[in-house]
């Protein structure tokens, strides 16, 4: 039953960059992809980089506008269309249905780690004193030490930082989240932890899509695979 | 989602001389959304700042909002005496100088009540103990309710003048360039205080501003203007990831790397 709820509906999804102080130089990245993904399911996109994965992710989280396709989302018992979609839609749906981890932390510089893990949380309505005590408990749980909790991630290694993200990406339990490369700068420990976090979010029911260059644990998370293939060649058009 | 929006400017034209300012300008604004207005000096943000709240009167265009009392509401329809009353208690004003918002010869006390009073409070131990509690939200030590503004640093005072406007507990705040006469390190503080507002209260923003890390912290949406028009508006993480004008991909690609 699960397993066969459809999350996503990705159709005919096209991304191409024009980069208009560049001659007009126009990159296909992505062209005519297609794929499903369900509740308890782990799709990971493959392909050797530059094949748009990022991109994709991206396009999902309506960080990059689609150039063509649709992009549908069940959020409760609705589907959204994602292309074209008012601002307000993709707000309520990163609200309170997609979640990502990116590569990099980007946050208020300032702000202690605990807060930054807590903010979806709060985002979503939770008070202060759950939000903070959730956000321990995951920090906690991803080997960040406590002494850390209350300072500025900035001054943080990088595999510090990166599980600061991962706690802020998997904290509001988002039914749709999106992982890029959440284990690239961990220790084994630290990415078994991360296994396990993605294993307990697919049995909870919810969707995955991410890009794990680390093969042990794509094996391990892994319940499709989306294999992406390089779009045509660049083409530079003059503009008017 | 918001099914409506707290604010909506519709074709709005307001220029000084007939060429600068800014030019038929439409957006939404719904409630606790902080919306940044972007772009370099004179493309024509400040003057939509003050246009869309009617410090200065639009040339063309209209400005709705959602009244307290009346629903949504054409500016224009209103009376002076009404829309007075609507920017000093259900709207707040950040200036980038915290000394054209402030009123630097009486106390930070007075500072914080006098809109409190506009309204009718009286009671002296009431606003006396109110102005206290926002310095402290404010993260001034409550010691320094007697002490007059020019005293205080710039970061504080900006703290204050941002505690003088939101005792009234406006829905809508006008900030044009909050943060830009701050040192680096007192402008986190003050964007991290901002934030926290935002979510805490509910509050809607307007913020000009021409450092576009500022919007990428601060705002979920962003306009970007030229020449007095907005050329693109978006999620300001798609503004910045993917700008689509060639004008935002110009600005963006300008930013230096840290």
């Amino acid at each position: 039953m699960r397993a066969t709820t459809p999350m996503i509906e990705v159709r005919g999804l096209g991304k191409m960059f024009t980069l208009h102080n560049q001659g007009g130089m126009r990159l296909p990245v992505l062209e005519a992809v297609d794929f499903d993904a369900a509740a308890g399911d782990c799709l990971v996109l493959a392909g050797p980089s530059g094949t748009g994965k990022s991109t994709l992710l991206r396009c999902l989280y309506g960080n990059y506008l689609a150039t063509e396709g649709s992009i549908r989302v069940r959020s409760g018992n609705e589907w959204i269309e994602m292309v074209g979609a008012p601002e307000q839609r993709i707000l309520a749906l990163r609200r309170d249905t997609i979640g990502y981890v990116s590569q990099f932390l980007r946050v208020i510089p300032r702000v202690a780690a605990l807060d930054v893990v807590a903010e979806p949380l709060r985002a979503a309505g939770v008070d202060a004193e759950e939000a903070r005590a959730r956000a321990a408990a995951l920090l906690q749980r991803l080997n960040v030490p406590a002494r850390l909790w209350g300072l500025a991630p900035a001054t943080f290694s990088g595999g510090e930082q990166q599980r600061v993200n991962i706690a802020r990406g998997f904290i509001a339990r988002h039914p749709v989240l999106l992982l890029d490369e959440p284990t690239a700068s961990l220790d084994a420990d630290n990415r078994k932890v991360v296994i396990e976090l993605i294993r307990e979010a697919r049995a909870q029911g919810r969707c995955l899509l991410g890009i794990f260059h680390d093969a042990e644990v794509r094996d391990a998370v892994a319940t499709q695979t989306l294999e992406l293939r390089p779009a045509l060649a660049a083409t530079a058009d003059m503009e008017q | 989602m918001n099914a409506q929006p707290l604010l909506s400017v519709r074709n709005m034209t307001r220029t000084w001389d007939g060429v600068h300012g800014c030019r038929n300008v439409s957006f939404d604004l719904y409630p606790g959304e902080v919306l940044c207005v972007v772009g370099e000096s004179g493309s024509g943000k400040s003057t939509l700042l003050s246009a869309v709240s009617y410090q200065t009167r639009p040339d063309a265009g209209s400005v709705w909002y959602d009244t307290r009392d009346q629903g949504f509401t054409d500016l224009a329809a209103l009376p002076g005496a009404r829309l007075r009353l609507l920017s000093r208690t259900d709207w707040g004003f950040v200036r980038q100088n915290a000394r054209d918002g402030l009123r630097m010869q009486v106390s930070a006390g007075a500072n914080i009540a006098e809109r409190l009073m506009a309204v009718g409070d009286r009671h002296y131990g009431e606003l006396r103990r109110v102005a206290g509690n926002w310095l402290q939200k404010m993260e001034i030590d409550a010691g320094r309710l007697d002490d007059r503004p020019v005293s205080f640093s710039g970061g504080m005072q900006q703290r204050l003048q941002i505690a003088r406007n939101l005792v009234t507990h406006p829905r809508l705040v006008f900030m044009d360039e909050p943060t830009a006469s701050l040192d680096v390190s007192v402008q986190a503080r003050l964007l991290d205080l901002l934030r926290q507002l935002v979510t805490d209260l509910g509050l809607a923003a307007i913020v000009v501003t021409h450092d576009l890390a500022v919007a990428r912290l601060l705002a979920h949406r962003t306009l970007v203007m030229r020449g007095g028009e907005v050329v693109e508006s978006g999620l300001t993480d798609q503004i910045l990831d993917d700008p689509q004008h060639p004008y935002t991909q110009l600005l963006v690609s300008s930013i230096l790397q840290s």
